[in-house]
């Protein structure tokens, strides 16, 4: 009798509540576990134990319906809800996993808010120690009975460099999705999409290694070129030590967020309606055509929030900034070339992430880690409004 | 059809020269922004199989740590960064896949269309551009700051958490969104409770987008840094206790040797430890992929 003990840890057993002379074939079902979702986890491997054919009237009764109490026996022909009485079903469960769910829901808020209650608690003390405008200063003086840092100098380089990023990464990223969505057949652009998403899946300390020892040295002929042409702009100036520039962790920041860029932009190129694109080409429009007239008007407001997505990426990426870029000398003049080295948020907390031996010093890269979380999610809500918006009006 | 309509049959003309060269030029452009996107990909997984691939065969490699191991010496390997990385994404896995999974029921199941689950759904938003960095902070300033634990890989794992969890909730939610009403009305129509009905019904269903999320959350939190670098100190020997405060992983190794000289043996320990790295990452999106390939629910 596997049968009865497959019901082990099952609903009660409710021997006396079989119905009398009641085959359980006479009502038309069949009773397997495989099909009655209501059996207990305990029976997991006898969930597949093909028993269709054993009709034990005590065991199928259990299966029918734990929370039902028949009250009177239906006799074959009668319909089922007359006979049956529905009672007292169990709301416990049912309690139990909605206060569950209902708690991991509250959790995460809870946590998302801790972040900015917790490090706001910790950075306040430093900032309100702080010598220097917290907003405009360049020092970062943490250590000692003077505080003097602010962000100015590190805001700079984050936003230098992840801008650069993603008007390298926007344009190509752009021309990837069509690629994929307009012009490959769906054979080949199913392969090609999962290149660029294992592109997102490179860890960003094998980007910095990688950006460090292969790229910068390779892209080095090409910034010498462009300091050299362009270098009376201040923004392409050259530098004096033009290993670890913001110019070759930009690169690097693109190609890390191209695949994001690429997988937004390519699913919102996606959604066009074909209505719009035969409507094009009925009018006699060449693929081009059909992209400029029908699929980028429908897909701007998602390219734009898949940019902006990407520049909050880019932002807030850290080790692989950390790696490359070069740190400047305490107390070395501001230049803006990008062919100069600097230090980002990111790449300033975890350059010193040993060095956390003072709650003010703390308090202090705390306070840089704030803002950079700060602007992160203004970029994202931005990202996220930009494309509610565009929804609601496509 | 056109004889009766028009005198003259239909003549298509071809576009003319400056449309056809646009035409083309486009074409030419996104040809190139593909092969550019491609071609770092490759360029990055050459370096890295080139420059590493070959300690990876030797089985010290798997089975010895670096203890007593200096750039300057042969040998060694990276059974102490693997122990690490494993332990402290799978300690992550433990947390991040209930909250997630359950989140995701509250959002679809219980909250569905209500003033709750948008608030959740917003903070799940910013959790998911939440920096790996500002993570590692918030689980500083809580477990070392306030509470005084030292660093520990434990509170690795509790950061990852944060970072892991919005890639687990939404693949849950966008499958659990993908099971049919119909399905959830049979179960109740059998007189099946709601709990019964989502985690016998609802979950064996959407079953593959949900470990589709878990591997890929899994890829993302092992090749996550800095987290590392605030959380935990990195060890050159074997650990398998998560509450000590030093413990191996894959991308301190690689931290740590970044800037040897590339005649010393330690260079190309550093680029094994990557290849190693990256070889866990694929195969894990690999798996990923397998397991939506021969899954019953698909999008669209």
């Amino acid at each position: 009798m596997t049968d009865t003990e497959s019901n082990v840890g099952a609903a009660p057993v409710r021997t006396g509540e079989v119905p009398d002379g009641r085959s359980p074939s006479s009502d038309g079902y069949v009773h397997s576990p495989a099909e009655d979702p209501t059996m207990s986890p305990v029976t997991e491997e006898t969930v597949h134990h093909p028993h269709t054919h054993t009709p034990v009237p005590v065991v199928t009764a259990h299966h029918l319906a734990p929370d039902i109490t028949r009250t009177a026996a239906p006799s074959p022909g009668t319909p089922v809800g007359r006979g049956v009485k529905l009672a007292k079903i169990s709301h416990t469960g049912d309690r139990v996993f909605r206060g569950l769910a209902s708690s991991s829901g509250l959790i995460i808020v809870l946590l998302v808010g801790f972040v900015g209650i917790f490090l706001l608690a910790l950075a306040l003390p430093s900032l309100l120690a702080d010598q220097d405008n917290f907003l405009t200063s360049r020092n970062w003086i943490v250590s000692g009975e003077q505080l003097r840092f602010g962000i100015a100098g590190l805001f700079w380089t984050t936003v230098l460099s992840s801008v650069l990023a993603m008007v390298m990464a926007v344009p190509v990223a752009v021309g990837v999705a069509l690629c994929l969505t307009q012009y490959l057949h769906r054979r080949t652009s199913g392969p090609v999409s999962f290149v660029v998403d294992l592109l997102a899946a490179v860890p960003s300390i094998i980007f910095g290694l990688w950006g460090l020892i292969v790229l910068g040295p390779f892209l080095a002929p090409a910034a010498e070129w462009l300091a050299d042409k362009l270098g009376w702009i201040p923004l392409f100036s050259r530098s004096v030590d033009p290993k670890g520039s913001v110019f070759v962790a930009s690169v690097v920041l693109a190609i890390m967020i191209l695949p994001i860029v690429t997988a937004i932009s390519r699913d919102v190129f996606a959604q066009t309606p074909r209505d719009h694109i035969e409507a094009a080409l009925a009018l006699g429009a060449t693929r081009w055509e059909v992209i400029r007239t029908a699929v980028l008007p429908h897909g701007r407001s998602g390219v734009i929030s898949a940019s902006m997505l990407g520049l909050g990426r880019a932002l807030g990426e850290t080790i692989a900034v950390m790696i490359i870029l070069t740190q400047p000398a305490p107390g070395s003049p501001f230049t803006p070339s990008i062919f100069a080295g600097g230090e980002t948020f990111a790449s300033k907390i975890a350059n010193n992430a040993q060095e956390f031996d003072t709650p003010s010093k703390t308090g202090a890269f705390i306070a840089s880690g704030l803002v950079l979380f700060v602007v992160t999610f203004v970029v994202n809500a931005v990202a996220r409004i930009i494309a509610e918006r565009g929804q609601a009006t496509s | 059809m056109s004889d009766a309509t028009t005198t003259q049959p239909l003549s298509f003309r071809r576009p003319s020269g400056p449309r056809t060269i646009k035409n083309t030029l486009a074409a030419v452009y996104v040809g190139v922004a593909t092969v550019l996107t491609i071609v770092p990909l490759a360029w990055v997984l050459y370096s890295v199989v080139a420059k590493g691939a070959r300690l990876l065969l030797t089985s010290s490699w798997w089975l010895q740590s670096q203890r007593g191991i200096t750039p300057r010496r042969e040998g060694g390997g990276a059974y102490h960064a693997i122990v690490g990385t494993l332990e402290m994404a799978l300690i992550c896995m433990l947390i991040a896949v209930p909250l997630g999974i359950l989140g995701a029921i509250f959002l679809i199941e219980y909250a569905r269309g209500t003033k709750v689950a948008r608030a959740v759904s917003f903070t799940v938003d910013i959790l998911s551009g939440i920096p790996s960095i500002v993570a590692a902070l918030f689980i500083y300033a809580l477990f070392i700051t306030i509470f005084g634990f030292g660093r520990s890989a434990i509170a690795v794992s509790f950061a990852l958490v944060l970072l892991m969890l919005p890639t687990v909730l939404r693949s849950t939610e966008e499958m659990l969104k993908l099971v049919p009403d119909s399905l959830r009305e049979a179960s109740y129509a059998l007189g099946v409770p709601k709990w019964k009905t989502i985690l016998r019904v609802v979950i064996p269903t959407a079953f593959s987008g949900i470990a589709t999320g878990v591997v890929l959350g899994l890829a993302r939190v092992m090749g996550e840094t800095a987290p590392l670098l605030i959380l935990v100190s990195y060890a050159v020997g074997i650990n398998f206790s998560p509450t000590a405060d030093t413990m191996g992983a894959l991308p301190t190794m690689i931290n740590n040797g970044r800037d040897q000289a590339p005649q010393l043996p330690g260079y190309e320990r550093v680029w094994a430890a990557a290849c190693t790295l990256i070889f866990i990452v694929m195969a894990l999106n690999l798996l990923a992929r397998a397991i939506v390939r021969f899954s019953k629910l698909k999008e669209k």
